[in-house]
């Protein structure tokens, strides 16, 4: 690796380690991004990505040792705002910018800061802006304010920014995770107009496919030490997976047929204006059946319909062959529906609260003796679904914020298996979720649905619901437009059908 | 010795009562009064009213809300009370029309509370413009039916509860410390207490666990409401009268013993206990300062000097754990 620095490195580190507490979170890891290079940095969650991006931008300082280089020139001590004077800006995921105020004032903002005051000129604010919405050959409104922007505008007016800021070289810690196909494909055309212009850029995502096709190179780490730096020429999906979690994973199909089985759930002309039209639908014991589709096209709104908490204008829900009419979730939970919502950051956990206190929350009846909640009983609760889901943690009693995503969803996964559902919906499960931990889910998804359990999986990736589902259903505009039968159909055959 | 104290009581708690041990000694040393039964015997008194509006205060404030009419909730329930008595013969009165009047004052508390929660929880109003609108309403009906003036003329056994004691200790106290108790159970124990923190934490997500959030908020300012009457009724017979405004200065401080006692500002996070300390350590600083002869402005002064030193000792005591932690 050593052999890559050269004057074009815009970016050269090396020995680069990070000790928190006693946990080496980097060890030794060298990183180099040159001039016009798409560069990604792989990873699975806790392998030091973060840290390492932290450390470049001067967040945080490495431990004694390091040797940082920006365009050539040994940097003892970065801080941000030396790191931005040298040309290194980040995109975080969440973009950072300011709801409230307008395009150009966002774009233009750093322009305003200084050591002495000034007057801001409004003319000058948009001029700047324009020019570099310009070089993306982007067209947005200056005016309006940000917040009436949908992600994807957000995500090009973030990038502005870091124009603006004579960035030589961009972190992007997961662009697309909020983004559908077009846009992505719109966001990665960007990025390649970007490189051509001599920008550096490194991306940070989950989603491999979309680093292959960007990046020319990619860093590896994996628990704070670097595998390597490999050329995305020649590279598969599975062999970057083996790369970064040290396992190999075979993708199989693992549909299997399950008509003889009895109906779980059976949907009829289900139909909600402006969400989803004439939707017919049935799961049966022990089947996964997967709806697959855009960002938009009324997935989760039909899962919210099914778990009680909005109600169908027409049609007909029946539950082991018995209609039902839900007045709430309570209702769909006292009969045997449980949801995992795609946003779990928000929706799925209450983050600060304990990660037993989360386990007890639905099932909060059930631990009562004598009107009271019984400490012994929630214990007993708590230790049994820790165990029997294998989850990582410390104590009971620490906020479950302190986990990462992939026993987060394990947590909520508890947390609904505990409510003992005959139907569970998982909307999106593996959002944010490292490739290891994944196989990890799908491995205790597909358990259950050995025993019995009529599973309703809902991703808008493609593969996610190839590969784990039984029989898959393609939804655009809120209709069901197509089925497929996995074990008949391919996966690129289905990618373009739903893509296209 | 402390880890162990620290496991079992939690660091807040600990650091309250190291805190008050330092009140006490501090003022021990200062004046020999301090230490003294009659001292004890005037916080034993003064603790239950401002304890009863703080615990009212603490339910909402756990939920990530406010109850800002807690004060003038207490006045309405207690002129409830005082209106029958006085239509039951004023100083006359028997026993039976006390006890009528103090359902029918925590009735009144209650329902103020309970449209509060309603409105909190289907309007999505915030919780400071509800209570607050609720506060002017109370005190403007307040005013206007006792024309701003004070009731009293109450039987003689409305003192005695009052300034009696059982067995040595005075009945606010005991109806204060049964009050705290019944929280502790409450939000320890109890359903709706797991809701009030999860509620407080993350509402959506708590709905999405198939709780009934709007029910839930109801209740809680219901309760609130209930533990406002309860401490109108023990303020109306210390005074031994009511006057709509009693306690009125106790409201930002019934916010502030909660801030004190570690409960999140913004919810879901906080312990009776920690409050409970919180407030015998605000009437300990109080009483000692009367001692020593301060003036009672300048004890207030003094609590919000206190509070201000304790925000910072708590952002300071974080940002060591947290250095701490990151070894930077």
């Amino acid at each position: 690796m050593a052999e890559r620095a050269g004057p074009g490195a815009v970016l050269a580190m090396q020995r680069v380690s990070k000790t928190f507490g006693g946990v080496k979170a980097l060890d030794h890891v060298a990183f180099e991004v040159r001039a016009g290079e798409v560069h990604c940095l792989a990873g699975e969650n806790g392998s030091g990505k973060s840290t390492l991006i932290k450390i470049a931008t001067g967040v945080y300082s490495a431990d004694p040792g390091a040797d940082i280089r920006i365009a050539g020139q040994r940097v003892a001590a970065p801080t941000p705002g030396l790191a931005r004077r040298l040309g290194i800006a980040v995109i975080w995921q969440d973009l950072a910018l300011f709801p409230e105020m307008t395009v150009a004032e966002n774009i233009a903002f750093e322009t305003l800061l200084g050591a002495r005051p000034r007057l801001a000129s409004q003319r000058r604010l948009r001029e700047t802006a324009q020019r570099a919405l310009d070089r993306l050959d982007v067209a947005l409104d200056l005016e309006a304010p940000l917040r009436r922007l949908p992600i994807a505008k957000r995500q090009i007016v973030a990038i502005a920014r870091a124009l603006v800021g004579e960035a030589k070289l961009i972190f992007m810690d997961e662009p697309t995770a909020s983004l559908t196909q077009t846009e992505t494909d719109h966001l990665l055309a960007i990025v390649r107009n970007l490189a051509a212009g001599g920008v550096a850029v490194v991306f940070v995502s989950h989603r491999l496919a979309e680093v292959l096709e960007i990046a020319g190179a990619v860093t590896v780490l994996r628990d704070g030490g670097l595998v390597g730096v490999f050329p995305t020429a020649g590279m598969t999906q599975s062999r970057l997976t083996e790369l970064m979690t040290g396992q190999t994973f075979d993708n199989a199909v693992a549909a299997r047929d399950r008509s003889t089985a009895a109906p779980v759930l059976e949907v009829r002309g289900l139909t909600r204006s402006g969400e989803y039209q004439d939707i017919d639908l049935t799961i049966r014991a022990g089947e996964t059946v997967g709806i697959t589709g855009l960002i938009g096209a009324g997935r989760t709104e039909l899962g919210h319909t099914l778990f009680g908490m909005t109600r169908a204008e027409r049609g007909e829900i029946r539950l082991h062959g018995r209609p039902v009419a839900f007045r709430s979730n309570k209702d769909a939970i006292r009969a045997g529906v449980a949801y995992v919502s795609e946003d779990r950051l928000s929706l799925g956990l209450i983050q600060p609260q304990s990660i037993a206190d989360n386990l007890a929350l639905p099932v909060l009846d059930r631990l009562l003796s004598g009107g009271l909640i019984s400490p012994r009983r929630k214990a007993e609760l708590v230790d049994s679904w820790i165990r029997d889901l294998a989850v990582k943690i410390g104590k009971p009693d620490d906020p479950v914020s302190t986990l990462s995503g992939g026993n987060q969803q394990r947590i909520v996964l508890a947390k609904w298996l505990a409510t003992e559902p005959r139907l569970l919906i998982l909307d999106a499960p593996t959002v944010g979720v490292d490739v290891g931990a994944r196989a990890g889910i799908f491995a205790i998804i597909r358990k259950l649905a050995e025993q019995g359990l009529a599973i309703l999986l809902i991703s808008d990736e493609a593969p996610e619901v190839h590969f784990n589902a039984d029989r898959v259903l393609h939804m655009a505009g809120g209709r069901i437009v197509g089925e497929y039968d996995p074990r008949e159909t391919s996966l690129a055959a289905l990618e373009r059908a739903v893509y296209a | 010795m402390m880890a162990w104290l620290k496991a079992r009581l939690g660091a807040e708690v600990l650091g309250l009562g190291l805190f008050l041990v330092l009140v006490v000694l501090v003022f021990s040393f200062a004046s020999d009064r301090f230490l003294t039964a009659a001292n004890f015997g005037s916080v034993a008194v003064q603790l239950p009213e401002l304890g009863l509006l703080t615990l009212a205060m603490l339910l909402p404030i756990l939920s990530g809300g406010l109850n800002l009419a807690v004060t003038y909730t207490a006045n309405i329930s207690a002129l409830t009370l005082a209106w029958v008595l006085q239509a039951n013969g004023g100083p006359e009165a028997g026993f039976g029309a006390f006890v009528l009047g103090s359902l029918l004052a925590l009735a009144v508390g209650g329902a103020a509370g309970f449209v509060m929660g309603a409105v909190v929880a289907y309007s999505r109003a915030h919780p400071i413009l509800v209570s607050l609108a609720m506060m002017i309403f109370l005190r403007g009906l307040g005013e206007y039916l006792t024309r701003g003036g004070d009731i009293s003329g109450f039987p003689d056994f409305v003192a005695a509860i009052g300034h009696g004691s059982i067995l040595g200790v005075p009945a606010p106290l005991i109806v204060f410390l049964a009050c705290v108790l019944l929280w502790q159970i409450l939000l320890g124990r109890s359903r709706l207490g797991f809701f009030t923190y999860m509620v407080g934490s993350n509402i959506e997500a708590t709905r999405y666990s198939g709780v009934n959030t709007k029910r839930a908020l109801t209740l809680i300012y219901t309760l609130s409401g209930l533990m406002c009457a309860v401490a109108g009724i023990v303020m109306m017979a210390r005074f031994n009268s009511v006057r709509v405004g009693h306690g009125e200065a106790y409201l930002l401080i019934t916010v502030l013993a909660c801030f004190l006692g570690g409960v999140d500002p913004f919810g879901g996070f906080g312990r009776v206990t920690s409050v409970l300390l919180a407030l015998v350590i605000l009437q300990l600083l109080s009483s000692g300062l009367n001692l020593l002869g301060a003036n009672q402005h300048l004890s207030t002064a003094v609590w919000g000097l206190f509070l201000i030193a304790v925000m910072v000792l708590r952002f300071g005591w974080k940002r060591w754990i947290e250095m701490r932690r990151n070894g930077t």
